[in-house]
């Protein structure tokens, strides 16, 4: 067991056994994996960042906002539907219930965890259920999300002498294509980043209930497979802000 | 690892009551900022404003979310520099590559 092996070779520092930084192989591999996510991540950042503003803003007032190929569009015209409401301009709001859906299902992974240092069984297969949950919910409202701008407005708008309804990779009817093709990007990466982990959260889930954990001692695993799953949710709190709010 | 420890110490596994407190705090200030987030997507015009304030409350949600959720505020100093340190340059560069993007692509 790896706490044995920090008991026994705290006499020799260099005898081997001694985890580096007081963290597992594992937790350390999965920090250095998220660094080079965030890598990855900050690369398409930079890109939306230096796309958009190589386009020229909106500058007229909210209220008469069209869409144009011209401008960058206003996120809060173009994400402003919400299901069962068709027609109804309510910008962020479905978007909100989305990062309190991320941000509930990182909790119950922290309770999860939690429940782990307890070596409580029953309580990690409720939260890890819990969890997995939250993440179906998260795709489900991203798979809406995107069928809405990729069918579009009512109302559509003149794209290459047509008039042409919603959005693609080559045509866009709220902005500049590029709008749409990072949109689709980088909620797409991230959107496998959920989907990767609602995979893992659902292998520990099983592992859990056949009592792997209980038989090899402790309930790291969910604390490994946590670190990425809080990893995801903070990638969104940044998708969020670039894409939703600003 | 501290639990696995005190397991082994006392021999046998005994049922602790859950300690989620602090779990329970990080969730209310999270919704707090974002709900705050809200208020001023909905209330302030001022752009150069809204973005700062974006931003900066980004980073109180990430802070947040890593310090206590991925529990790196009680790992060792090593590890929070080896994770802290690479992001700082990485913020560094995006608001560089942002801030110059303009003359980059160069449209205006």
């Amino acid at each position: 067991m790896a706490s044995h092996s920090i008991s026994t070779s705290n006499t020799n520092l260099w005898g081997g056994g001694v985890e580096p930084m007081k963290a597992s192989y594992g937790k350390l591999m999965m920090w250095f994996f998220l660094m080079s996510d965030t890598f990855t991540f900050s690369a398409l950042l930079i890109t939306y960042g230096l796309i958009r503003y190589s386009h020229p803003a909106y500058g007229g007032s909210l209220d008469h906002a069209v869409f144009s190929q011209e401008y960058w569009p206003l996120p809060d015209m173009v994400f402003n539907g919400i299901p069962f409401l068709h027609g109804v301009h309510l910008p962020l709001v479905f978007v909100g219930i989305m990062t309190f859906i991320l941000i509930m299902s990182s909790v119950t992974m922290v309770l999860a965890v939690e429940a782990g240092h307890r070596m409580d069984r029953e309580d990690v297969q409720k939260w890890m259920l819990w969890t997995i949950l939250g993440g179906i919910a998260f795709l489900s409202c991203q798979a809406w999300e995107w069928t809405h701008l990729i069918v579009g407005s009512e109302e559509g708008t003149m794209v290459d002498g047509k008039i042409f309804y919603g959005a693609n990779l080559v045509r866009n009817e709220y902005g500049p294509p590029a709008f749409a093709d990072l949109f689709f990007f980088i909620t797409g990466f991230h959107g496998t980043h959920v989907l990767s982990g609602v995979l893992l959260n659902i292998i520990i889930f099983y592992n859990t209930t056949v009592g792997v954990y209980d038989r090899t001692g402790h309930y790291e695993m969910v604390e490994k497979v946590g670190l990425y799953w809080h990893f995801v949710d903070l990638v969104w709190v940044f998708v969020f802000t670039f894409f939703y709010l600003i | 690892m501290s639990s696995t420890e005190n397991i082994e110490q006392s021999g046998a596994i005994v049922a602790q009551k859950p300690d989620t407190k602090a779990i329970w705090v990080t969730f209310w200030i999270l919704l707090g900022v974002t709900a705050l987030e809200f208020l001023i997507a909905f209330t302030s015009d001022s752009k150069p404003f809204r973005i700062i304030t974006f931003v900066l409350l980004t980073f109180v949600k990430a802070y947040f979310i890593v310090a206590n959720f991925m529990h790196l505020k009680h790992e060792v100093k090593t590890l929070i520099w080896s994770v802290v340190l690479p992001t700082t340059f990485i913020v560094w560069l995006v608001i560089a590559l942002i801030y110059e993007g303009g003359s980059i692509l160069g449209s205006h």
